[in-house]
C-alpha cells in the first residue's frame, strides 16, 4: 500500500513531516508486515518438523504385526499395539454413544432460542466446559465412576471423553443449524409441520454434512487425550473385552513407552504416535475436504 | 387483544402438546442444560473428594512448598509456582507470534493463502499432546532449548530466574517453549476472527487519512480490538494452565520450589497425572491431588468465564456476527 505515493509533497513540511519521516515509516511499514508473515512460518514449522520426524522414525518400526499383536515385555522383539487401537477405538465408540445424541439434541434449543436467557445460559455453559482442562474431566470421571466401583473401566474413560466431545459436536451442531436458510423452515412450518418435525426431518438433515464434520474433528480430539486416560482406562497389556474393565489406549501407550527407560519401547513409542498422529490429522484433513467439497456444491467461493 | 395474539391461549398450548413440541422443547431444554450441570457437577465432585486435605489443612496446601506425601506433607507452591510460570512465559512468546499471525491471515494473505495457512495453524491445535511431549523430550529439548538455555545462561546468569545449567531433555523452558507452540493457534484463531469483525470504515478511515499499513493495524484494528484480542489470550492462557501431558513429559517432575527456568519443575497439571498411580490407594494423598486438581479447575474456570464476557462484549459492540 502506497498511499504517500501520490501524495503532494508541499504539504508535508506544513505538518512538520520531513523525507526521513516519510522513509521512516515506509520502513517501518514493510518490515513489520514481513514480520508478520515470518510469524506465520515460524509457526507452521513445529507442524512440519512433529510430522515429518514422527512418520520418519515411527515407519522404521511398523510393520503388520504391530497392528495385529499384543504387546511384548520390555526385551521381547516383536510384539504390537493392537490392545491400544481395539481400546481407543472402543472408548471413543462409548463417547460418541453419549456425547452425540445429546449435544445434537441439545444444539435445537441453543439455536432456536438464541438470545433468551436459557439459550444463552446454555450457550455459556458450552463455552466454559470446552475450556476446562481434560485432566479435570478425567478426575472427575474417577471420582463418580472408577472410585465407588473401585475399578478402572473403559466405560469411565468413555464419559471423561463424552464431556470433553459434548461442547464441541454441541457448538457445530448450533452453528450448522443456524446456517440453514430460514426459507426451509419457513416453508415447512407454512405446510403445516409442527415445529419438531420441521427440527428433525428438514433443519437437521440440512445441517447434517456439517454436524458430521464436527463429529469428526470432536472424535480426532478425543483419540489423541491421554491425559484422562491416566485415571479412567489405565492400561492393560491384554485385548479389552468388557467395558468395566481397564484397557489400553493410544496415547497412554505413547506415553508409558515414551517415558520407559527401555530404547525398544521408545522406538514402539514412535510407531505408536505414527499411528496416532495419522489418525487424528487424517480426520481433520478429512473433515477440511468435506466442508471445502460441500461449500463448492452449494456455488459458494470458498 | 394482546391475549388472543399470543403463543400461550389454551388453545395454542393444546395445539402444540399434540404435536409434542412442548416435549420437544423441555428434552431439548434437558440436553443442553447438560453441559453447564457437568461444569457444576465437576465443582461439587472435587470438592467433595479433596475433603480430607481441605479439613486437615487448610490454606496450608496453597501456601506451603513442602510437598513429601508419605510424610504427609501436602504444599503445592511449587506447582502452582512452576504453572504460572511456564503458562506466563509461553503467553509472553505466543501473543506476539499470534498477533502476527492474525494480522497476516486476516489483513495481508491473499483468501486462498489464507485459509491454507490458517488451516495448517489449526492442525497445530489438533497435534494430540502426547506426541508433543514425545517430540519435545527426544527431539526439540536436546536441538533447541538445550542452546537457548545456554545463552540466556551466558548471558543473564546472575538473575536467579536464568540460574542453573540446563538439561537436554527436562528444563522449564522447555515446557513453556512447547506450551507456546500449543496454544499459538487459540491466540490467533480468536484474534483473526477479531480483526475481522472490524468494521471496513475503520480501516478506510485510516488509510484516507494517510496511515500506512501497518499504522492502521497497530493504530486503529488493535485498539479497535483490544478487548477481543485479551479474550484470546486469556483463553490461551487457560489452554496452557491446564495442558498436562506435553508438560508432563519434558519438564523433569522436580518437586522443589527454584526460581530457574533452566531447571527442571512440575506443575499443578504434571504433579497429578504423574503421581495418581501411587495416590489412588492412600486416601489422603489421592485428596490432596484432587484438591489440586480443584484449584486448576477453579482457576480454568474463572479465566474461562471472564474471557468469554470479554469476547462476548466485542461481539455485541460490533454489529456483525462473530463468535468463538
Amino acid at each position: 500500500m502506497n498511499q504517500t505515493q501520490n501524495h503532494p509533497r508541499t504539504s508535508a513540511p506544513l505538518l512538520g513531516m520531513s523525507k526521513a519521516h516519510f522513509a521512516r515509516r515506509k520502513i517501518t511499514n514493510i518490515v513489520m508486515l514481513s514480520l508478520t508473515g515470518a510469524a506465520t512460518v515460524l509457526a507452521i514449522i513445529p507442524l512440519l518438523w512433529i510430522t515429518l520426524y514422527v512418520t520418519i522414525q515411527g515407519s522404521r518400526f511398523l510393520n503388520i504385526e504391530f497392528f495385529t499383536q499384543l504387546p511384548t515385555p520390555v526385551g521381547v522383539p516383536g510384539g504390537g499395539i493392537v490392545n491400544a487401537i481395539v481400546g481407543t477405538g472402543l472408548v471413543v465408540g462409548v463417547a460418541c454413544v453419549i456425547a452425540i445424541p445429546v449435544a445434537i439434541i441439545g444444539a435445537f434449543f441453543a439455536a432456536d432460542y438464541p438470545n433468551t436467557p436459557l439459550g444463552l445460559a446454555i450457550r455459556f455453559g458450552t463455552d466454559v466446559l470446552s475450556g476446562i482442562p481434560s485432566i479435570v474431566m478425567g478426575i472427575f470421571a474417577y471420582t463418580i465412576i472408577v472410585l465407588p466401583q473401585r475399578r478402572f473401566s473403559a466405560f469411565a474413560a468413555g464419559v471423561a471423553l463424552a464431556i470433553i466431545m459434548l461442547p464441541l459436536v454441541l457448538r457445530t451442531t448450533e452453528e450448522m443449524l443456524k446456517l440453514v436458510p430460514r426459507g426451509l423452515r419457513e416453508g415447512s412450518l407454512a405446510l403445516g409441520a409442527s415445529n419438531w418435525k420441521t427440527s428433525v426431518q428438514v433443519l437437521l438433515p440440512a445441517a447434517l454434512n456439517g454436524v458430521v464434520t464436527g463429529i469428526m474433528l470432536a472424535i480426532a480430539r478425543a483419540a489423541g487425550e491421554a491425559a484422562p486416560m491416566l485415571f479412567t482406562a489405565f492400561g492393560s497389556t491384554g485385548l479389552v473385552t468388557d467395558l468395566n474393565e481397564s484397557t489400553a489406549t493410544l496415547p497412554h501407550t505413547i506415553y508409558i513407552y515414551a517415558m520407559s527407560p527401555f530404547k525398544d519401547w521408545q522406538e514402539k513409542a514412535w510407531a505408536a504416535a505414527l499411528v496416532l498422529i495419522a489418525l487424528v490429522l487424517g480426520l481433520n484433513i478429512l473433515a477440511r475436504a468435506l466442508t471445502w467439497w460441500r461449500a463448492r456444491q452449494m456455488g459458494l467461493n470458498y | 387483544m394482546a391475549v388472543a395474539t399470543s403463543q400461550f391461549t389454551l388453545k395454542e398450548i393444546k395445539h402444540r402438546l399434540r404435536h409434542g413440541d412442548t416435549i420437544f422443547d423441555a428434552l431439548t431444554l434437558i440436553a443442553g442444560s447438560l453441559a453447564l450441570l457437568t461444569v457444576l457437577a465437576i465443582g461439587w465432585q472435587l470438592w467433595q473428594e479433596s475433603h480430607l486435605t481441605r479439613q486437615a489443612f487448610g490454606w496450608e496446601l496453597i501456601f506451603s512448598a513442602d510437598w513429601d506425601p508419605y510424610g504427609d506433607k501436602f504444599g503445592a507452591l511449587p506447582f502452582i509456582y512452576g504453572t504460572l510460570q511456564t503458562s506466563l512465559l509461553a503467553l509472553v512468546i505466543a501473543l506476539p507470534l499470534g498477533l502476527g499471525i492474525s494480522i497476516f491471515l486476516a489483513e495481508l494473505a491473499t483468501p486462498w493463502l489464507s485459509r491454507t495457512l490458517g488451516f495448517l495453524v489449526e492442525l497445530l491445535a489438533a497435534v494430540p499432546s502426547v506426541i508433543y511431549g514425545l517430540w519435545g523430550v527426544y527431539v526439540f529439548a536436546p536441538t533447541i532449548v538445550k542452546p537457548i538455555g545456554e545463552t540466556l545462561n551466558s548471558i543473564a546468569g546472575f538473575i536467579p530466574l536464568f540460574a542453573g545449567s540446563v538439561s537436554p531433555q527436562y528444563s522449564r523452558l522447555a515446557a513453556s517453549l512447547i506450551l507456546a507452540v500449543m496454544i499459538l493457534p487459540t491466540i490467533s484463531a480468536v484474534s483473526r476472527d477479531v480483526f475481522q469483525a472490524i468494521p471496513r470504515a475503520q480501516r478506510e478511515a485510516a488509510l484516507a487519512l494517510g496511515a500506512t499499513h501497518w499504522e492502521m493495524i497497530w493504530q486503529v484494528l488493535i485498539p479497535y480490538g483490544l478487548s477481543g484480542i485479551l479474550g484470546a489470550v486469556i483463553l490461551g492462557l487457560g489452554r496452557a494452565l491446564g495442558e498436562t501431558m506435553a508438560v508432563t513429559m519434558v519438564i523433569g517432575n522436580n518437586y522443589n520450589l527454584t526460581a530457574s527456568i533452566l531447571e527442571p519443575g512440575s506443575t499443578m497439571s504434571a504433579i497429578i497425572a504423574s503421581q495418581f498411580g501411587e495416590a489412588s490407594s492412600i486416601d489422603l494423598f489421592r485428596s490432596a491431588l484432587i484438591e489440586i486438581g480443584l484449584i486448576l479447575f477453579f482457576i480454568t474456570l474463572v479465566l474461562n468465564l471472564f474471557a468469554r464476557l470479554l469476547v462476548w462484549r466485542v461481539a455485541r459492540r460490533v454489529p456483525s456476527e462473530m463468535r468463538v
